[in-house]
C-alpha cells in the first residue's frame, strides 16, 4: 500500500512511531498528484516546494523531540477561495487570477502552528458559486469515480483531491452545501460545521451569513481530527462564537445506539432518485441494526427553502463582490476611458456568467421596492425553517438525508440549465439557512459505480453527535477509506 | 410675499478614538499616504469588520448629550454604492436602527433660549481620499488612510428658522463635542461635515416646501452663507412663478454658489441590508446609565445658565465656556462667594485670557487658585486695593503661593479710603495749587484732571482716587 492511501488517523499514528518520514509521505502524495492530475484536475495551484519544506521541517523537529501535534505532516490541500500569505488565492476566477494575499486565513495560521502540508490550493466554482466546480475560470476537475463525471461543486478541487489520493486532507467551504455535495458526489466525508464555529476571517467571502469552512477527509476520524484543529473563537470574525470546544477526535466513539434518527419527509420525495433512496434507506436499516431508532417526521417549509436560499446567498454576493473593481487588486480591464469603464469592463470580463447571474440577482432583490417582496420574506422564512429545525431536535439526535438527489451528473450536462442545477442543492441548503452542522458520508455506489451520500444533520455545536452515530456507521460497514483507480 | 426658511442639517463628525471603527489601524490624520491602513480598511478580500467598542460609548454619550433615547439593542448595515475611496464597495452604517434617536438640544440664539429637534445620530466609517493628479502624476489616486476612521452622523428635525438658527447649532454641537472629548473638531482637516437641507415656505404656513440638499459645506460660516445664498435661490424662483425641484447640489463656497449635483430621478439605490459580518450591538443598561452619568453640565446649558443666572453677555458667556479651563475657573471663583460674577467674568476675560494667551500656560501651572483671585477680586469691589495693584498682587500670586493680602500689605498697596484722611490731603492740595483751582471755576473743567493727579501724588498712590475725586468735586463746589 503507498503511503498516499492511508488516511490521516493511519499516517499521524505512523509518523508518530516513526514508522514513516513526513517527507516520504509527501512525497508519495506529491508522486500521486504528477500521475493522476492530468485525468482529475483538482489543483489551481501545487505548492510542491514549500510541502516539500515543511515536511522536512516536521521530521526534524519530531527528530528533535518536539511535542507535535496529530496533523503535523500531514498534506492537505486548500480550496482556492481560502486566503495564503504567499501563494496566490485564485477563488478560480479571473478576477483573482494573479491575487497572491499578504495575510493568512485564521484556518491557515492555526494549521500551520500545527505543522501541516500544504500540498496546494484546489480547483472550485468561481467564487464558490455552482455545484459542479464547472463555472471554474481555470479548469474543469473530474470525478476520480468517474472521469466523465462532475466531483460535485462547489469544493469539487477538496472532494476531488482527497478521494483520489491527492490530499490526505482537505478544506473546503460550505454556503449551501459546497463541501457536502463534493463529498458526497466523489465518495468521501465532509463536515459542514456550525456557523460561527470556524472563523471565516481570510475566507474570501460569497454569503457572509452562511460561509462555513469545513474539512473533507477519507474518515469519520480524519474530518473529526481536521475540524478539531480550525475550529475556535477568533477575535477578528465576529460573527465567531465565544465557546469552548473539545478535542472532537479524542471524544470520538461510535455511538448509535438508543439515537433517535428523523427521516424528513419532504427530503425523500419525487425529484430523488430511486438509486439514491435506496442506498440511503440501506444505510437506515443498518444503523437500525446498530440500535438507532428511526422517527418520521417534517419540516414543512423545505419546499421554500431553495428560494430562500437563492435570494440571501445572492443579495450578500452582490455587496460582497462589489469590491473587484480593478481599482485596488486583481483584474482590470485594459481599456477604458473613464471610471464608469473600468468599473464596467473590469467586472464584465473579470466574472464569469454564473457569478455575473447572482450579482444581477441580488442586487435585484435588495433593490428599492422589492426588498420587503424578496430579501424580508427569505429572512422570515430562514427563521421559520430555523424554527422547524429546533422543534425537530426536541424529539430527534440527529436527522438523516440524502445529501443531495441523484449521484454525480456528467461533465457538461447541467451547466445550460442553471435550475437545474440549482436544484442539485436542495437537500443542503437548509442547513446553511438554519446554521446547522451537517456531515456527508458515503453510503454505496450506484451501478455506474458513482457514490451516493447520506447526511446527517444535528443541531447546533453538535457535531460530537454527528460524528459519533457516522462512526458507529463507519465501522458497521467495514470503513470509508477507498481510492479508485484512476487510468 | 414673505417666505420662511426651513433649515436641516446632517452633521458628521469624525470620533477621536485611538484606532479605527472596524481595524486596528491608528486613526490620524495628516500622515504619509497609505501608511495607516491595512487588510480590514482597504477591504481586501477574505477580510472581516471587528466594531471598536469606544464608537459605541462615544455616540451614546452625545446621544445623551442631546437627550436622546438609546437604542441598546442594534445593528448596522451595509450602504452599498462604487466609488474608489470606498475600497469595500460598501459602507458599514446604520440604517433603520440607529443607535440614538428622538432628542434635541437647547442652543441660545442672539440671547434667545431655542429647542432644536435631533432626529438620529449613528456610526459609520469614513471613506477614503482621492488625490487628484496634476503636474505630480498622471489621473486619480486613492489615500486609503482615511477608511474606517470612526464617524457619527447627526441629524436634526428641519428646525432652523434661519442661518443665525442653525450656525448657533452648529457652535453648540461643535462644544459639546469637544467637551465631551468625542471629537477634535478640527474644520481644516474636515473632522466636522455638513450637509445642508434647506427649502422655503410662505410665512404662516405649516407645509413645507420642496427641499434641496447641498453637499460639500465644510465650515460654519460656509454653511451660514450656503444657507442664504439657496434660500434667496428658492424665492427667486418662486417669485418668478417657478417651481423647486428635489434635487442635490453642491456648494462652492470661493465663488459663494451653487449648482446641480444630480436630480430625484438620478438618486443612488444604496440597497441598504443588514451588515451580516457583524453580530448585533447589544449594550447594557448599566453601561447606558454610566455614560449617562459621566456627562457634566454641558456648554450649550452652561451658556444659558450664564447669562440667565449670572447676566453676563452671550458673547462673554460663550467665550468663557470655549475654554473648559476658563469656565471651571469662572464657576470656582463665583463659587467662593467673594464677588460679583459679572467682575469675575471681566478678570478671566481680561487678565487671565491675557496670561494664557502670552505664556501658552494653564492656570493650573501656576500658583494661583480661585478662591485667591475671588479674594483679590473682592479687594478691588471694596476698594481697598486699585485694579492696577490689582494687577502687581496677581503677577505675583501666579509666580508664589502666597496669600492676597500679604503681598499688598507687602507691597504697600492697600488703598487709602479713609475720607478724613483724603480730606486732608485734599485740603493741602487745594491750598498748593491756588492757579489750578482758579482755573477750574473758570470753567476749565480739565484742571480737575491735574488736581486728582496731585491728590494721589500726595497719597503716594494709594488713595481711592473714586474717593479723592468725589472730595475734590465737594470742596471745588462748596466754596
Amino acid at each position: 500500500m503507498e503511503m498516499y492511501q492511508y488516511t490521516a488517523t493511519e499516517l499521524s499514528s505512523m509518523l508518530k512511531k516513526k514508522e514513516c518520514s513526513a517527507v516520504e509521505v509527501t512525497e508519495s502524495v506529491l508522486k500521486r498528484v504528477h500521475a493522476v492530475e492530468n485525468q482529475v484536475n483538482a489543483y489551481v495551484t501545487v505548492t510542491e516546494e514549500l510541502a516539500l519544506k515543511k515536511a522536512e521541517e516536521v521530521d526534524q523537529k519530531r527528530a528533535a523531540g518536539e511535542p507535535l501535534h496529530d496533523l503535523a505532516g500531514i498534506p492537505i490541500a486548500i480550496k482556492d477561495n481560502i486566503c495564503t500569505k504567499g501563494v496566490k488565492t485564485t477563488c478560480a476566477s479571473r478576477m483573482l487570477e494573479n491575487f497572491v494575499p499578504p495575510y493568512n486565513a485564521t484556518v491557515i495560521e492555526k494549521l500551520d502552528s500545527c505543522d501541516y502540508v500544504p500540498v496546494g490550493k484546489v480547483n472550485m466554482d468561481e467564487f464558490a458559486m455552482g455545484s459542479s466546480t464547472e463555472t471554474s475560470y481555470f479548469k474543469k476537475t473530474s470525478n476520480p469515480n468517474r472521469l466523465d463525471c462532475v466531483p460535485g461543486g462547489s469544493s469539487g478541487g477538496s472532494g476531488a483531491a482527497v478521494s483520489a489520493g491527492e490530499a490526505v486532507l482537505a478544506l473546503g467551504s460550505d454556503t449551501g452545501g459546497s463541501i457536502r455535495l463534493p463529498a458526497s458526489y466523489c465518495g468521501v466525508v465532509g463536515l459542514k460545521p456550525t456557523y460561527s464555529s470556524v472563523s471565516r476571517y481570510g475566507l474570501v467571502a460569497f454569503a457572509s451569513s452562511l460561509d462555513q469552512i469545513g474539512p473533507l477527509g477519507r474518515s469519520v476520524s480524519d474530518v473529526a481530527m481536521l475540524y478539531s484543529a480550525i475550529c475556535g473563537h477568533d477575535p477578528h470574525d465576529a460573527t465567531s462564537a465565544m465557546r469552548e470546544y473539545a478535542d472532537f477526535n479524542a471524544s470520538l466513539q461510535p455511538d448509535i445506539k438508543g439515537k433517535v434518527i428523523g427521516l424528513p419527509k419532504e427530503y425523500f420525495g419525487a425529484g430523488v432518485s430511486d438509486t439514491v433512496k435506496s442506498k440511503v434507506m440501506e444505510a437506515v436499516k443498518e444503523m437500525e441494526r446498530q440500535g438507532a431508532a428511526v422517527k418520521e417526521i417534517s419540516l414543512p417549509s423545505t419546499d421554500y427553502a431553495l428560494n430562500a436560499y437563492y435570494i440571501i446567498s445572492s443579495a450578500e454576493a452582490s455587496s460582497n463582490l462589489a469590491r473587484f473593481d480593478g481599482v485596488k487588486y486583481g483584474y482590470r480591464a485594459k481599456d477604458y476611458r473613464n471610471l464608469e469603464e473600468l468599473y464596467e469592463k473590469t467586472r464584465s470580463e473579470g466574472f464569469g456568467d454564473e457569478v455575473k447571474r447572482r450579482i444581477l440577482l441580488g442586487t435585484f432583490v435588495l433593490s428599492s421596492g422589492y426588498y420587503d417582496a424578496y430579501y424580508k420574506r427569505a429572512k422570515l422564512l430562514q427563521k421559520q425553517i430555523g424554527e422547524e429545525f429546533r422543534q425537530a431536535f426536541e424529539s430527534c439526535d440527529v436527522i438523516l438525508t440524502p445529501t443531495s438527489p441523484d449521484t454525480a451528473f456528467k461533465l457538461g450536462e447541467n451547466i445550460g440549465d442553471p435550475l437545474k442545477m440549482y436544484a442539485t442543492d436542495i437537500c443542503t441548503v437548509t442547513v446553511n439557512i438554519a446554521g446547522l452542522p451537517a456531515l456527508s458520508i458515503p453510503c454505496g455506489k450506484d451501478e455506474t459505480g458513482l457514490p451516493v451520500g447520506l447526511q446527517l444533520i444535528g443541531a447546533k455545536f453538535s457535531e460530537q453527535k454527528l460524528l459519533n452515530t457516522a462512526l458507529a456507521y463507519e465501522q458497521a460497514v467495514g470503513g470509508f477509506n477507498q481510492i479508485p483507480e484512476i487510468k | 410675499m414673505e417666505y420662511e426658511i426651513v433649515v436641516g442639517l446632517e452633521v458628521h463628525a469624525e470620533l477621536n478614538t485611538k484606532s479605527k471603527i472596524y481595524c486596528e489601524c491608528h486613526n490620524a490624520f495628516g500622515l504619509e499616504v497609505n501608511t495607516q491602513c491595512c487588510p480590514i480598511c482597504m477591504g481586501m478580500p477574505g477580510t472581516l469588520p471587528t466594531l471598536n467598542e469606544k464608537v459605541v460609548e462615544k455616540a451614546i454619550k452625545m446621544g445623551h448629550a442631546l437627550h436622546c433615547d438609546i437604542n441598546r439593542i442594534c445593528k448596522q448595515d451595509r450602504k452599498n454604492y462604487f466609488y474608489p475611496d470606498l475600497p469595500k464597495a460598501y459602507q458599514i452604517s446604520q440604517f433603520d436602527i440607529p443607535l440614538c434617536e428622538h432628542g434635541y438640544v437647547e442652543v441660545m440664539v442672539e440671547g434667545e433660549v431655542k429647542k432644536f429637534g435631533v432626529t438620529r445620530i449613528h456610526i459609520e466609517e469614513d471613506a477614503g481620499k482621492l488625490l487628484h493628479g496634476g503636474e505630480s502624476f498622471d489621473g486619480s489616486l486613492v489615500d486609503f488612510n482615511r477608511c474606517g476612521v470612526p464617524l457619527i452622523e447627526i441629524v436634526s428635525e428641519p428646525d432652523f428658522r434661519s442661518s443665525a438658527d442653525a450656525k448657533a447649532y452648529l457652535e453648540a454641537l461643535k462644544s459639546i463635542l469637544l467637551y465631551l472629548d468625542i471629537s477634535d473638531c478640527k474644520m481644516q482637516e474636515g473632522s466636522i461635515r455638513c450637509d445642508v437641507n434647506v427649502s422655503v415656505r410662505p410665512k404662516g404656513s405649516d407645509a413645507f416646501g420642496t427641499r434641496v440638499e447641498m453637499k460639500n459645506v465644510n465650515t460654519f460660516s460656509g454653511a451660514v452663507r450656503a444657507i442664504d445664498y439657496e434660500a434667496a435661490r428658492q424665492i427667486e424662483v418662486l417669485e418668478n412663478g417657478g417651481t423647486i425641484t428635489q434635487e442635490t447640489r453642491r456648494w462652492d463656497d470661493a465663488r459663494g454658489v451653487n449648482e446641480l449635483l444630480r436630480s430625484k430621478e438620478d438618486a443612488q439605490d444604496y440597497r441598504y441590508f443588514p451588515e451580516p459580518d457583524l453580530p448585533t450591538i447589544v449594550v447594557s443598561q448599566e453601561k447606558v446609565d454610566e455614560l449617562k452619568e459621566s456627562i457634566t453640565e454641558l456648554p450649550n446649558l452652561k451658556v444659558i445658565r450664564y447669562v440667565t443666572e449670572f447676566g453676563l453677555s452671550q458673547t462673554d458667556a460663550e467665550t468663557i465656556i470655549d475654554s473648559m479651563e476658563k469656565s471651571a475657573w469662572f464657576e470656582e471663583v463665583v463659587a467662593a462667594k467673594a464677588c460679583n460674577a459679572k467682575t469675575a467674568a471681566n478678570w478671566i476675560l481680561g487678565d487671565i485670557s491675557k496670561f494664557m494667551n502670552e505664556t501658552g500656560k494653564s492656570l493650573s501651572d501656576t500658583q494661583l487658585t480661585p478662591n485667591k483671585l475671588a479674594e483679590l477680586i473682592s479687594y478691588i469691589e471694596s476698594g481697598k486695593i486699585s485694579n492696577a495693584a490689582a494687577k502687581q498682587v496677581f503677577e505675583v500670586l501666579l509666580q508664589e503661593n502666597r496669600e492676597p493680602m500679604d503681598v499688598i500689605k507687602e507691597k504697600g498697596l492697600m488703598q487709602i479710603s479713609d475720607e478724613g484722611a483724603l480730606e486732608k490731603v485734599v485740603a493741602d492740595v487745594l491750598a498748593g495749587n491756588e492757579k489750578s483751582v482758579a482755573d477750574y471755576r473758570n470753567g476749565k473743567t480739565n484742571a480737575l484732571g491735574y488736581l486728582t493727579g496731585q491728590c494721589m501724588k500726595a497719597t503716594k498712590g494709594q488713595g481711592n482716587p473714586q474717593k479723592l475725586k468725589e472730595l475734590l468735586l465737594a470742596a471745588l463746589s462748596g466754596e
